[in-house]
């Protein structure tokens, strides 16, 4: 999909699922308006899944890939690591 | 029993630590004590950084050694329920590492990423952040934001600010004169402080001078304490450690929790000295196995 970067603006959304599904449920998000109108989500998560991003429009740029656990540190945990990234075109 | 001996804390309270990396103490500091401390905390940051700054302490030094009487500061680190929780997490007069002053105007917009301190850090020791507000912090009013749970994983610093919001993330609110003390690794940040109200808070990094193991009172600890057969998929307590060690965070899926699970454990294990010690059988699962082939 191509922007024009006139009159549009890209929004974007990360979201963090427990586990690698996009059915997974959401378990951390962030949210940035290129528009500048809104400058954050607060509150509850926006959707309850990725699948519920999909369905209100907003569009898959990129899922993490499944973990692959590095040998000998197997159990170490650090980043949240199912992180889907959307986007949405609006009006600037 | 000195005073102090007489505030450690309790099995189910370091327990509930490691699980969760925060332990809070609402209002455990008289309110005359806070308010010298506020007079106090305001000199240090008028002096920050200069020759004036009064009981300047350097890292390194043992804590029965900074702020001497008569420091507000010193008084509050010595004040017996926050000694006695500081020895049972650390031992025996740890030493300062670094201390600041956040100070939160009213109406200040800005927050910080969420991030770990300091730097990314594979130890089972742990250094203690005591996070001391001597004001009350209404809700929403700038108090520390952090993720409970989150202090086992390996991150460094600010890597993790991308995440802008994490389920189950709190705010600090709470009553004058609170301590709230941090495992090392938790994920925190400094909010915006929308409210008509300046925030005051004093943290102060200690680092332990001996093994954690068994400092605190523990005399409920064999009542508490479980084998390694306490496993939630055979016959297991829920008034254990392992119990406790079981906490859910909002933030964490099942594989999630099966990790933290593991990490929960081998702490508990340093700080008890049981090398048994499980929850869930992930650990005696493996090295049960580990020499069979």
């Amino acid at each position: 999909m191509t922007m024009d970067p006139s009159a549009q603006r890209q929004q974007v959304l990360f979201l963090y699922l427990e586990h690698s599904g996009l059915d997974g449920r959401v378990v951390a998000w962030s949210f940035h308006d290129g528009s500048g109108r809104a400058t954050d989500l607060d509150g509850s998560p926006p959707y309850a899944t990725g699948t519920g991003a999909l369905r209100d429009g907003w569009r898959l740029l990129q899922a993490s890939p499944v973990p692959q656990r590095l040998p000998g540190a197997e159990r170490v945990a650090g980043r949240l690591e199912h992180e889907l990234v959307f986007e949405r075109i609006v009006d600037a | 029993m000195t005073e102090v001996g007489e505030h450690l804390l309790a099995t189910r309270d370091v327990a509930e630590f490691v699980a969760r990396g925060f332990l809070a103490l609402p209002a455990v500091v008289p309110d005359e004590l806070n308010a010298a401390a506020v007079e106090e905390l305001g000199q240090i940051l008028a002096t920050w950084g200069s020759d004036a700054r009064a009981f300047a302490p350097s890292s390194g030094q043992r804590l029965s050694a900074i702020y001497p009487e008569p420091s507000a500061i010193g008084a509050v680190l010595r004040h017996p329920p926050v000694a006695g929780a500081l020895r049972s997490l650390l031992g025996a007069d740890p030493v300062f590492d670094h201390d600041f002053v956040h100070h939160k105007p009213a109406g200040d917009p800005f927050g910080q990423p969420l991030h770990q301190d300091a730097m990314i850090d594979p130890s089972i020791a742990f250094d203690v952040q005591l996070f001391y507000f001597p004001n009350e912090v209404t809700p929403g009013g700038g108090g520390t934001g952090f993720v409970p749970g989150t202090h086992l994983r390996r991150v460094h610093e600010t890597d993790v600010g991308r995440y802008v919001h994490v389920a189950g993330e709190r705010q600090w609110e709470g009553p004058a004169g609170s301590v709230v003390l941090f495992h090392q690794g938790l994920w925190h940040r400094g909010m915006p402080n929308p409210s008509t109200t300046d925030r005051l808070m004093y943290k102060i990094r200690l680092n332990p001078t001996e093994p954690q193991v068994r400092h605190w009172d523990t005399g409920d600890l064999d009542e508490l304490h479980n084998g390694p057969d306490d496993h939630l998929f055979a016959r297991f307590r829920t008034d254990s450690v392992a119990g406790i060690l079981r906490h859910r965070e909002l933030w964490q899926g099942e594989a999630d929790h099966r990790l933290e699970l593991a990490a929960r454990a081998t702490l508990w294990r340093y700080l008890t000295g049981d090398d048994r010690f499980d929850v869930d059988w992930y650990l005696t699962r493996t090295e049960a196995r580990s020499g069979l082939a």
